[in-house]
């Protein structure tokens, strides 16, 4: 139960001044008559892994297909670095939740990557002098060892990791992750949680996952902001999962909840 | 092009290839089965056969509109008209909330229906019928310029953009945050299909130019490990249907093009069974 000690407190939005911070302001999107989502203000810390949870249609991927640009919005993104200097619009990396193409199409680890990094064409040319730039890229997600290998043959938790290293090279300041529903295992979505955490940390990186395992979340978001159609909750895992609303809208939640904070226990024991 | 013939007759000695409309034919086969090979590989990727599929039915409209207006070749208002079917297309897709099959199957009937109206509206379809089956001894010289050039185009465009077609095929929001013009990156594309496509319709023919599409890289994807592996595997196997394809034709008097498919088609048949063999 020492999880707010061990985790950096989730923040109010005073401090944001002098932090390293992504502000949100008032993002809405809005397709023709329709209200995807409205009012949404967030304030995401470097350094802290801020998890969105909400039932179907809650506007979540929309608002991160917002904060891409993908997808035009009102309101306003402020990043602010460390140093306390505006830069402007952050380095956005993005974890995509599917693939659009075949994966059992003839695609090496290495293709994507070069296909990423370089503007020498992949069909044509080899390039030698980026290989041990991508093996350092797939060290960082334990998943060297996967290359060579073709897309079509990674298992869910492999294709996953590999695609956060696509979106850590260039590092981002902003890390936004849109988590599968389905295909990955428990054990690949332990590792993948534990890679997430060594980021926040080695990194100092702000990282919005969007999450459908309200037990990982519990055990390893910082933050947990509870969105339907607009930001309902916002404030610690403790905070988020005890308030009456978020058992209003999950329902069950009640059950899953204490084996959560019992596991939540066991993992802040190992880190320690 | 006196030279590329007497180079021709001093390599390839044999009957067939003594003809001149053998010889236009080779090289059109020799310039235009490598882009299908190259083309191919992302067609069959990113799950396009329906689309390039359109392009092929698109036709119908390009090619009645040419002859309805007669200013220009049917030729040139066909590729014309092919580039703003597929940009639009590109672009519904986009914008629509609709499945991509319900678009494309709207825009293709349309274009169907649309060139059948015209053609047919002065009694005579006869004469169109050439392109469905399409006849390899119709091309000229001035095709094979034209096939040149579009050649040299396609590669270099090809170049250019595989790299950010292949970053898009794994997402589009993916490609976004990586600052690609996902618009433009696809509408270049489904140009260049269009293009290609309606280039060799002429000797094709509208029926089965998909096939040329869909048939390389299908083969190719189940032999090869990596993308360099693919476009190889896949261009070969064009240029070698393409080319065994074009004689077969010649020696028992038989359309080219559905030969070179029927060739084709035994060569995925093939991978199919050798696939365990290759696949990592």
């Amino acid at each position: 139960m020492f999880k707010n000690i061990m985790h950096h407190h989730a923040s109010s939005s005073e401090d944001c001044a002098k932090l390293c911070c992504t502000r949100i302001e008032d993002f809405a999107v809005k397709i023709g008559h329709l209200t995807i989502f409205e009012d949404v203000n967030i304030h995401i810390h470097c350094g802290q892994l801020t998890a969105i949870i909400g039932p179907n249609g809650a506007g979540k991927s929309t608002l991160l297909k917002a904060i891409l640009g993908e997808v035009p919005h009102q309101g306003k993104l402020h990043y602010v670095d460390a140093k306390g200097k505006h830069t402007g619009h952050p380095v956005i990396g993005y974890v995509p939740q599917y693939l659009r193409f075949d994966v059992s199409a003839p695609t090496s680890v290495m293709d994507i990557f070069m296909a990423c990094l370089s503007k020498r064409p992949v069909w044509l040319c080899s390039d030698k002098s980026l290989r041990p730039r991508v093996e350092k890229s797939l060290a960082r997600v334990h998943a060297e060892h996967l290359i060579d290998r073709r897309l079509g043959a990674l298992s869910g938790g492999e294709l996953q990791r590999v695609l956060l290293a696509l979106a850590l090279d260039p590092m981002p300041d902003l890390l936004l992750l849109d988590e599968p529903v389905s295909g990955v295992d428990q054990n690949g979505l332990e590792l993948f949680y534990e890679i997430l955490a060594e980021l926040r940390e080695k990194e100092d990186m702000a990282i919005i996952l969007i999450s459908h395992d309200l037990n990982m979340v519990a055990r390893h978001a910082d933050q947990v902001v509870l969105m339907n159609k607009s930001v309902v909750l916002n404030g610690t895992p403790d905070e988020v999962f005890s308030d009456a609303r978020t058992r209003h809208i999950f329902g069950m939640l009640a059950g899953g909840e204490a084996s959560a904070m019992d596991s939540g226990e066991k993992q802040n024991g190992r880190d320690a | 092009m006196e030279m590329i013939y007497s180079f021709m007759d001093m390599v390839l000695p044999f009957e067939w290839a003594s003809h001149m409309f053998m010889k236009h034919a080779l090289l059109a086969i020799l310039l235009v089965t490598p882009l299908f090979g190259l083309l191919s590989t992302m067609v069959v990727s990113n799950r396009m056969a329906f689309f390039s599929d359109s392009l092929g039915h698109g036709a119908f409209t390009g090619i009645a509109l040419g002859v309805l207006f007669g200013v220009v070749s049917p030729l040139v208002s066909l590729v014309v008209f092919s580039i703003l079917f597929a940009l639009c297309i590109t672009y519904i897709k986009n914008k629509s909330t609709a499945s991509t099959d319900t678009i494309i199957g709207v825009f293709s009937s349309t274009a169907i229906a649309l060139g059948l109206m015209i053609m047919t509206s002065g009694g005579g379809f006869n004469k169109f019928s050439s392109f469905l089956i399409g006849d390899v001894l119709s091309i000229t010289e001035e095709d094979l310029q034209a096939l040149a050039v579009v050649f040299v185009l396609v590669l270099a465009g090809w170049a250019f953009l595989y790299n950010k077609l292949l970053v898009l095929s794994i997402n589009s929001s993916f490609a976004r945050s990586r600052g690609i013009a996902t618009f433009w990156v696809e509408g270049l594309f489904a140009a260049i299909l269009a293009v290609v496509v309606s280039i060799s319709i002429q000797w094709v023919g509208i029926l089965i130019i998909n096939a040329l599409l869909v048939l390389p890289a299908a083969a190719a994807r189940n032999v090869t490990n990596n993308v360099k592996q693919y476009h190889v595997v896949s261009v070969s196997l064009a240029l070698i249907t393409g080319v065994s394809g074009l004689i077969l034709a010649y020696y028992f008097n038989m359309a080219a093009g559905a030969t070179i498919v029927v060739l084709s088609s035994l060569v995925f048949f093939v991978t199919i069974v050798l696939k365990p063999r290759f696949i990592r």
